[in-house]
């Protein structure tokens, strides 16, 4: 093959022609790092995690570092963190705040109230968000330490990286 | 009352409205603090009417906690307010005592008091740094999250947890302090007053901060009585009222602090009141510090109180437990607390927050009822949005400092 003889792998995928700026790549990754380097959440919290996830934006943990950073409307947001208890009363407005969002779209379950329900499992209380909304990520804990929520946000990009042909609008 | 989406139907198809126009304000909004939803009815950009809608957050923690013991319970306290679960687990576990009729040793009193102003002081920060963000100044969002983020670390050595600390049981506290929680503490309030400092430079004589807090959502002393309002809301108002002071519970009856009040009761006065209590929060740690050693080697725990059932015991079955006073085994209905009925009412940080408690004998509780500020503060929205802007409401929600966990329990 031309391609392989005349160029250098520089990354899992991507080759570059030696002392020239062109770099040959499948669009799937330009557009899946573009991605994983942008993901901005939106500011919804919902009950205790919610105050942990704004001690992961502040100041010591700081998310704007991996370029997270937070919206305030979903329609300008890529990821939905579900921080805190859903309860049935709220499961309609959370779901109708991920359909506002745009594609793609990504969803974090932060805490064991919106993975499974935690200890709440009452009249009320929807058993976890992944009974109306597609999860992609779970982060276990009550709540779960920034660090966990770090870790989270990271994994996702790490599936964001790995993802092709699930949007895909651009082909 | 027509649903929004009729009103705002009829308002389209009518070229000239007669009616104001309503706004539906949650419950996804940045500053609305959570779930809270507001329902404005406007004339211009003048609020009309405002209803707080609220139970989006109603998790059932009253019944829950009927079904748990006393032990137990006290884990569901921590989701109320979980800004400062602290003094939450301290009203619980105060109601449950008095039940039971424990007396908890000084230095449980002393060490719970400590965490109890810590919870304040972690409180209000997280208060000031989401009200300020809400009016806009950002600067201070990021100082009081690096301060906070201290103040956790010193939890966690003390019990574990950053937020959800079960660290106050009935009969007292878990375990006690080491003494490198001790010296952290120490040098914490060390270093805290002139950081407090700090903020006051920061947006005190900001004209921006002026503009948006004096003399907004004014309360004149007689209706913040009638409104229910305590706490700083209260004091705010120029109301001398502390449960700290007039019925001493834990370690404040022995300590000194002052009670700050304001004088006319808008937003900045309630913004100086919980500056000023930041301070005297991190004197009464001190003082509480400063009064340890008298206590070394005293049990933290009261004898006779109810034990805790932990894993490890679990696993390795004894002969057969023999129920005594003072131990409640899960599940079991052993009569080991009296029936009768208990009320315990704490100064948190956002109000008064009350609690009682009705046993029937066995080792549940058979009605639990919180009491808490954030319900009736939210109460007292309608009366304060009166005739103020939209942009006010949103100054107006901060300076109640209200917690839906809380209200909607």
């Amino acid at each position: 093959m031309g391609i392989e003889k005349n160029t250098v792998e520089i990354a899992p995928g991507i080759r570059q022609v030696p002392g020239t700026p062109v770099v040959i790549s499948p669009i799937d990754k330009i557009i899946n790092w573009a991605r994983a380097g942008s993901m901005w959440p939106v500011t919804f919290g919902l009950a205790c995690c919610a105050i942990e996830m704004m001690a992961t934006g502040a100041s010591h943990f700081d998310l704007d570092r991996y370029g997270i950073i937070f919206r305030a409307t979903p329609r300008q947001a890529d990821v939905l963190i579900v921080a805190g208890t859903v309860t049935k009363k709220m499961a309609p407005i959370v779901r109708r705040v991920y359909d506002q969002m745009p594609e793609p779209k990504y969803v974090i379950a932060m805490g064991s109230c919106a993975c499974s329900g935690g200890i709440f499992k009452t009249y009320s209380v929807a058993q976890g968000a992944d009974e109306f909304l597609p999860v992609d990520i779970y982060i276990p804990g009550c709540p779960p330490r920034p660090e966990a929520l770090l870790f989270g946000l990271l994994t996702l990009q790490q599936k964001i990286k790995r993802e092709a042909k699930k949007w895909g609008f651009w082909r | 009352m027509a649903t929004y989406l009729e009103i705002n139907k009829k308002q389209v198809n009518e070229e000239k409205w007669e009616e104001p126009f309503y706004l539906n304000m949650g419950p996804q909004h940045p500053s609305t603090h959570g779930v809270l939803r507001l329902f404005l009815e406007l004339e211009g950009e003048t609020i009309v009417n405002c209803t707080p809608i609220i139970g989006y957050l109603h998790r059932g923690v009253e019944k829950l906690g009927e079904n748990l013991n006393y032990n137990q319970a006290i884990v569901l306290s921590d989701r109320l307010d979980y800004i400062a679960s602290a003094a939450n687990n301290t009203a619980f576990a105060l109601a449950f005592e008095k039940l039971m009729g424990l007396e908890v040793p000084r230095r449980a009193k002393l060490l719970r008091t400590i965490v109890c102003e810590m919870a304040r002081i972690c409180n209000h920060l997280l208060w000031l740094a989401t009200h300020a963000l809400d009016i806009g100044a950002m600067t201070v969002f990021l100082y009081c999250f690096r301060d906070r983020e201290w103040l956790l670390n010193i939890y966690e050595k003390i019990c574990g947890a950053r937020l959800t600390h079960t660290y106050v049981r009935v009969g007292g506290v878990r375990q006690d302090f080491t003494q490198e929680i001790i010296d952290e503490l120490y040098k914490f309030t060390e270093e805290f007053p002139p950081r407090i400092y700090d903020y006051e430079t920061l947006i005190d004589v900001n004209r921006i901060w002026l503009k948006r807090t004096k003399g907004i959502a004014v309360v004149p002393p007689e209706d913040a009585i009638n409104l229910g309002l305590t706490g700083p809301c209260l004091r705010g108002s120029g109301i001398a009222y502390d449960v700290r002071k007039f019925r001493p519970y834990d370690a404040y009856g022995e300590v000194d602090f002052v009670v700050p009040t304001g004088k006319n009761g808008d937003t900045y006065d309630r913004y100086r009141v919980r500056m000023e209590e930041l301070r005297q929060a991190n004197s009464i740690i001190r003082q509480c510090l400063d009064k340890l050693p008298e206590t070394e080697g005293e049990p933290v725990v009261a004898e006779d109180a109810p034990d805790l059932l932990m894993p490890e015991r679990i696993k390795k079955p004894e002969p057969k437990p023999v129920p005594k006073k003072g131990v409640i085994f899960r599940g079991a209905d052993v009569p080991v607390v009296p029936p009768g009925e208990a009320f315990a009412a704490i100064e948190s940080p956002k109000g008064e927050l009350s609690v009682y408690v009705v046993s029937d004998g066995s080792s549940k509780p058979w009605r639990l009822r919180v009491r808490t500020p954030s319900f009736v503060h939210i109460s007292a929205i309608p009366y304060m949005t009166k005739n103020h802007m939209i942009a006010d409401l949103i100054a107006i929600i901060g300076t109640l400092d209200i917690v839906l966990g809380d209200s909607d329990r």
